[in-house]
């Protein structure tokens, strides 16, 4: 292949992972927006979704798509009910305190994912795609699959842009994030709102998991790659902006993409490290965000 | 004589507000200077510049002969301008000795020894009267009795200049006089800029006032010029009882 | 109060070490391994403790402190043929300016931030590990020859891998390492320290550079830490990359919280009821994790003072 079709290939590759990716740092960037908790668990949320839905369509058969659509339905609701009663059993008696809830998040991390490899195995298992079509493009064929991944994620994107923008739901939570006390003055639930928003953060991380399943396969260890990801990108796109964390996405999977092209995905990983640690240490309200309050 | 401290052009600036405009101060070694001043005249943004918990926007502070302007807050308690807090800051889990022996064993840094730490504490906390309660969690004493602490916190400091930051604030009547004659025997030995609400207090204590207002230094004198002028009384006395 | 009792907290100390000595001689051959690497572990732990209790600065990546003393003990005595005490202090000294970077660039964060930017700086450490497999034997690690861990004194020599010798040396580290922890806490500096902890604009204002004071505390943690790798790549011949891994930072906060944080025995305590439920366990089921799990999320909820800072609160004032 000649460079140009090398590239185009490596950069629709970097879009699955950005469009994957941003869903996945959403939903950390929006509890710790909001909340003021940082999960360290987001990656075994992640996690959990995927194997659940290796779990679902085992269960359901048939036809690869019907199991799929189950799973992606199914598996992050139950992961947002499991996140829910962590929150009600853990993060909200600690009055989230955040040096408490990030050793308490730790915590279900290491019981998330004990439990995935107690009863799911150490073994990683593959999903089927729910269809197979193959877009010939005149250098190469590419997986139809994949693309529809990166249009559901722009999708979900959008949907929840719209919901935090121009819905009451919307509105309380950003009251929230503002300002929690003054919320809760003005008749906010915030009890309830941080409840929901932990649950919506590990059903987006789940719902990203879902799409990559079929992809990338099952197992128990694979949060870690993502909650470190995800962490590299909120971080980058500054705290709790939404903007920021989409723009960041595309910058770090379209370039982890391209850049292990170049070089060893070890060196690559220590390089985006490294970068994103001075990023916190020397600008701490992001590349793209405007000063913390 | 020289003067302990003087400003120039000392400003400072919170987004377009320009909290402290352009003051020049002088304080003479062992006077008892007041800082009066309506709300948001700027007091506590001067002191606190004084101080080095804020830096300015411009200008210079001259300490004892020398250039204090870019030294940071604990160079300047080094120096000797201690700093009690408007809003009580002690180390509420701590114990009311180990709350003193903090500032106290700076100062004994060459008398090295735990005895000598021990004096200065014990020292500090009679001259205000909290020896008796050494022991005790910080947190455990009275509104009132952490006041004292504050202030027992910078004379362990023996410094040159004490500010003090509306030190009278929530205590009640009895205790204000006991302060009153705290403040004056702290005196003896230091330079004491006080910043104070209460009049009855600052007339009773300053050898000479400053009045800040939007800023700036509106009037200065001794108390009963401060009275008499009419400025002030138009910016301040009027509105306040 | 650290004012009080000075008698009775050298005579507990005293007694701990006396103890641990007499036990030598009593445990069967299994526990006695266990608690020589017990011993090693906790001195890991008091670093950890010195920055994390006394100072209230929480790192999560102090896996990276003593897997540097680790590797820089272990990688000299394997590439570059260093004697025994040359290799352990050389383990250290990497520790402490490892430590004096990491301060410099991690202390400018505060809260959250100094954890996350720790974690981060501890996994580029990791992952550099991984990079230069060819001379760290990347997540294989790499086996310290016997040979190369005797030590010399002229005529008489003490092979480390000899149980009795490994037991004593790791002895000896931990009761200096636990004397220089008590007599840190008791100075003017650990007073300066545990006010930091607790309200470090007071202390800039009562004249301490605060900023200093913190990055001596992390080079003092990050040397603890790094001597506690050192001495276990030497005692027990085995330099691996799991060492270097998240996993290893978040364990000694695990033991420090059990323990008791801002305890000098806490790390011990701690490290030793940790380890040993984990071994027992770990005969049931390959998922320990999930008591390390449990452990953690019932600590933060239930017994945040851990065990010696509970005794404390209620009972025993004096312990320091």
């Amino acid at each position: 292949m000649h460079f140009g079709p090398h590239l185009l290939l490596a950069a629709l590759e970097g879009l699955v992972t950005s469009a994957v990716l941003a869903l996945t740092a959403l939903g950390l960037s929006l509890v710790f927006g909001v909340m003021r908790v940082v999960n360290v668990a987001h990656g075994e949320f992640f996690m959990l979704g995927a194997v659940l839905a290796w779990a679902i369509t085992t269960a359901i058969g048939g036809h690869p798509a019907l199991g799929f659509l189950a799973a992606l339905v199914i598996s992050p609701l139950i992961v947002g009910g499991i996140a829910l009663v962590a929150e009600r059993l853990v993060l909200r008696r600690l009055d989230y305190n955040p040096e408490a809830t990030i050793v308490a998040t730790i915590g279900m991390l290491y019981i998330i994912q004990q439990l995935a490899l107690t009863f799911y195995g150490p073994e990683a298992r593959p999903v089927e795609p729910p269809f197979t079509y193959r877009i010939l493009l005149p250098w190469f064929g590419y997986s139809g699959y994949k693309l529809s991944v990166i249009a559901t994620s722009a999708l979900l994107l959008v949907a929840t842009w719209l919901v935090l923008t121009r819905t009451r739901i919307g509105l309380v939570m950003r009251a929230t994030q503002y300002d929690s006390e003054t919320a809760q003055a003005f008749g906010i639930p915030v009890d309830r709102v941080y409840g929901g928003v932990f649950a919506l953060g590990a059903v987006l991380a789940a719902i990203a998991a879902v799409l990559i399943v079929p992809i990338s396969q099952a197992h128990y260890l694979m949060g870690q790659d993502p909650l470190l990801l995800s962490f590299i990108v909120v971080i980058i796109g500054g705290l709790g902006s939404l903007r920021g964390t989409i723009v960041a996405a595309l910058l770090i999977g379209m370039s982890d993409g391209i850049i292990s092209m170049f070089f060893s995905p070890t060196l690559a990983k220590i390089i985006a490290t490294l970068l994103v640690a001075m990023v916190l240490v020397f600008r701490p309200q992001g590349l793209f965000g405007t000063a913390a309050r | 004589m020289t003067p302990l401290l003087t400003t120039k052009g000392l400003s400072r600036d919170f987004g377009g507000l320009r909290a402290v405009d352009n003051v020049d101060f002088t304080l003479m070694p062992g006077e008892i200077r007041a800082v009066i001043g309506p709300n948001g005249a700027g007091k506590t943004t001067f002191v606190s510049l004084l101080s080095g918990r804020i830096r300015p926007s411009g200008g210079m502070i001259v300490f004892d002969g020398a250039d204090i302007t870019e030294l940071p807050e604990y160079a300047r308690v080094r120096k000797g301008i201690a700093y009690t807090f408007q809003i009580t800051s002690i180390y509420a889990n701590l114990s009311v000795y180990a709350n003193v022996a903090l500032p106290a064993q700076l100062t004994q840094r060459h008398g090295h020894s735990p005895s000598a730490v021990q004096g200065a504490v014990m020292d500090a906390l009679e001259r205000v009267g909290l020896a008796d309660q050494a022991a005790m969690l910080a947190g455990q004493l009275s509104y009132g009795h952490q006041r004292l602490l504050e202030v027992a916190m910078g004379l362990a400091l023996k410094p040159r200049l004490l500010i003090l930051d509306e030190p009278t604030q929530g205590l009640a009547d009895s205790e204000i006089d006991n302060f009153i004659a705290l403040v004056r025997e702290i005196a003896a030995s230091a330079t004491v800029l006080l910043i104070e609400h209460n009049m009855p207090v600052v007339m009773q204590l300053a050898d000479r006032i400053t009045v800040f207002n939007m800023g700036s230094i509106l009037a200065e004198g001794t108390p009963e010029a401060v009275r008499q002028n009419a400025a002030v009384q138009e910016a301040y006395l009027g509105s306040a009882p | 109060m650290s004012e009080a009792s000075p008698v009775k907290a050298y005579a507990l100390h005293a007694g701990v070490i006396a103890f641990l000595f007499v036990l030598s001689f009593v445990l069967p051959a299994y526990y006695h391994g266990l608690l020589a690497r017990i011993l090693v572990l906790a001195v890991f732990a008091m670093g950890y403790n010195m920055l994390f209790g006394y100072v209230g600065l929480l790192s999560l990546g102090h896996a990276m402190f003593f897997s540097v003393g680790l590797y820089g003990a272990g990688l000299a005595v394997i590439h570059l043929g260093w004697s025994v005490p040359l290799a352990f202090l050389g383990g250290i000294a990497c520790g402490a300016a490892l430590a004096v970077v990491i301060g410099l660039l991690a202390l400018r964060t505060t809260g959250v931030a100094f954890m996350i930017v720790t974690m981060m700086f501890a996994q580029v450490f990791y992952l550099v590990i991984l990079y230069f497999a060819s001379w760290t034997g990347g997540d294989q690690g790499m086996v310290v020859p016997q040979p190369a861990r005797v030590l010399t004194f002229g005529a008489t020599s003490l092979d480390l891998t000899d149980p009795t010798v490994r037991y004593m040396t790791a002895l000896v580290l931990f009761s200096v390492v636990l004397l220089i922890t008590l007599a840190i806490v008791r100075s003017r500096y650990g007073r300066v320290l545990v006010a930091i902890r607790e309200n470090e604009e007071r202390t800039r204002m009562l004249g301490y550079n605060t900023f200093s004071n913190k990055l001596a505390a992390i080079v003092v943690s990050g040397a603890i830490c790094a001597a506690s790798g050192a001495a276990y790549a030497l005692l027990f011949g085995y330099v691996g990359s799991s060492f270097a891994s998240v996993q290893y930072s978040i364990l000694p906060l695990l033991w420090v919280l059990l323990g008791g944080a801002a305890t000098t025995l806490g790390p011990l305590i701690g490290t030793l009821f940790m380890y040993y439920v984990t071994d027992v366990t770990s005969a049931y089921t390959s998922a320990y994790l999930l008591i390390v799990g449990i452990a953690l999320i019932a600590l933060v909820l239930f017994f945040p003072k851990g065990i010696l800072g509970s005794l404390r609160q209620r009972w025993l004032g004096w312990l320091p």
